[in-house]
């Protein structure tokens, strides 16, 4: 076993001299490779982490929500719906939303205006997000601009903050009262955004759902699991930008592995003649090369995957930021819980390390068997 | 020292690394446990139905709530130019029946 193991270290010896002669070359390999391994785990990392985090968040939302269309658009629902939904059997409370969207002309950026009963405020006054705070520069007992529908300007005081914590889910959103929401919006009390219901059985909410659609024909149902669905597929790996990504990492890394595969340079061919002219076996060269394809991949491998991790769980994907941020001038600051799929990094390992490894055996193995004077030559 | 012997180190950083990473993912996620439980208070409290992600348009901020046709709210056949639209994949059954289209 010593013999063994000193056999193998002597050959991993000589591979670290032979990969050090040609520097340059190896630094760049393995830079690159680095490069691809980050940019892939940092978009494994972020999907799967946000993709959980979602599940996790959103199971408590409304089972069900229902939404008034009119040509197509989702209209003010008429409250009046809120007693005709009552009394399908099976359901167990409606509630009316109020919420909207307000543009800030100050900012350019869009909030969302909640009305909620959890949360008692006074008329004249508002709760904000993180994301609001941060975009107005307001603090607490500041007092903020609105205008109404009908030019009217009125100002609210903000009274608390929602968590920072909870940015994910909060960052945009402005608690306003009930009156103040109608007197911004011109809404009147019949009418509000949508209703949402809870169901005693959560077996019967498609029953319930169809009910729904047959008395309120001018109504679409929206059920929590498909906002689940909706959170599951928003970084599928099949969506748009993601795909770009990984096809352009693992082209550059078909590029590579292709390179290592197609042949070796002239350089590398006289050292495996000179090898075989003074003894080595075929097998101690395809071992040499075998040692070379690990050391370059499997330190690059580590290397990509913990700067990736890095880079997703400590600096906020920061090259990700752009693309995430597009056009939208309040964008939330949230810390992702890391989740990491260990069936995910290993697919990882054997798409990288296992066929680059391997692309470094062949060509060596074909050079390996050709009589070393004509390899020399 | 020999070569082998800084490879064999270097390695073995990298791998206690790759451990470590592991072992801090399970410490953060125990450490913001509460804090998720309270975004899913939150959810549950004000009724909330969508996350916080991209709020450059209404139907990228509000997802799950955007209308069917929402890709073509300019045009019928209009490509989406939102850059948050590059980002998340449209509902199955839109991609179905417009993919002619597109």
């Amino acid at each position: 076993m010593k013999n063994w193991i000193d056999r193998q270290k002597n050959i991993i010896d000589f591979t670290l001299s032979s990969l050090f002669r040609r520097k340059g070359k190896n630094i760049a390999l393995v830079s690159v490779f680095t490069l691809v391994v980050l940019l892939l785990s940092s978009v494994m990392f972020f999907t799967y982490s946000f993709r959980k985090e979602a599940s996790i968040i959103m199971e408590d939302a409304p089972e069900m929500v229902v939404q008034r269309t009119v040509a197509g658009r989702h209209e003010m629902i008429p409250v009046s719906y809120i007693k005709i939904i009552q009394d399908i059997a099976g359901v167990q409370e409606v509630k009316a939303r109020l919420w909207g969207y307000y543009y800030d002309p100050v900012t350019g950026a869009n909030f969302t205006l909640m009305v909620s009963d959890e949360f008692p405020l006074e008329d004249g006054t508002i709760t904000v997000g993180e994301g609001v705070s941060r975009v107005r520069l307001i603090y607490e007992g500041d007092w903020v601009e609105f205008k109404a529908y009908n030019g009217e300007i009125f100002e609210l005081e903000v009274v608390d903050f929602l968590s920072v914590e909870s940015g994910l889910v909060s960052s945009d959103i402005i608690l306003i009262t009930e009156n103040d929401f109608r007197r911004l919006f011109g809404t009147t009390e019949e009418y509000a955004t949508d209703l949402i219901l809870r169901v005693r059985n959560p077996r019967e909410i498609t029953t319930v759902a169809i009910k729904v659609a047959e008395l309120l024909p001018d109504t679409r149902q929206i059920l929590r699991e498909e906002l689940l669905r909706t959170y599951d597929a928003v970084f599928n790996w099949r969506g748009g930008l993601l795909i770009v990504i990984l096809t352009g990492s693992l082209l550059a890394f078909i590029i590579f592995a292709w390179d290592k595969a197609s042949g070796l340079s002239a350089d590398e061919r006289r050292e495996i003649g000179i090898l075989k002219a003074i003894g080595w076996e075929t097998s101690d060269i395809i071992l040499m090369k075998f040692w070379e394809g690990l050391v370059v991949s499997l330190s690059s491998f580590l290397m990509g995957i913990i700067l990736g991790y890095i880079h997703v769980f400590f600096i906020r994907s920061a090259l990700f930021q752009p693309v995430l941020k597009g056009w939208a001038v309040l964008y939330p600051h949230f810390n992702l819980t890391p989740f990491i799929n260990g069936a995910q990094v290993a697919s990882l390992f054997f798409l990288t390390v296992v066929p680059f490894t391997v692309a470094t055996i062949i060509p060596s193995w074909r050079a390996a068997i050709i009589d070393p004077d004509t390899v020399m030559r | 020292m020999r070569r082998t012997n800084f490879f064999f180190i270097y390695i073995t950083v990298c791998f206690s690394l790759f451990i470590l990473i592991f072992l801090h993912a399970s410490i953060r996620r125990s450490r913001e446990k509460s804090a998720l439980y309270a975004k899913r208070e939150m959810v549950h409290k004000f009724h909330l139905t969508d996350l916080c992600l991209f709020t450059e348009a209404n139907y990228t901020r509000h997802l799950s709530q955007a209308d069917l046709h929402t890709p073509f709210q300019d045009a019928p056949s209009s490509l989406e130019h939102f850059p948050s639209g590059g980002i998340v994949a449209p509902p199955e059954i839109i991609r179905r029946i417009n993919e002619k289209l597109d």
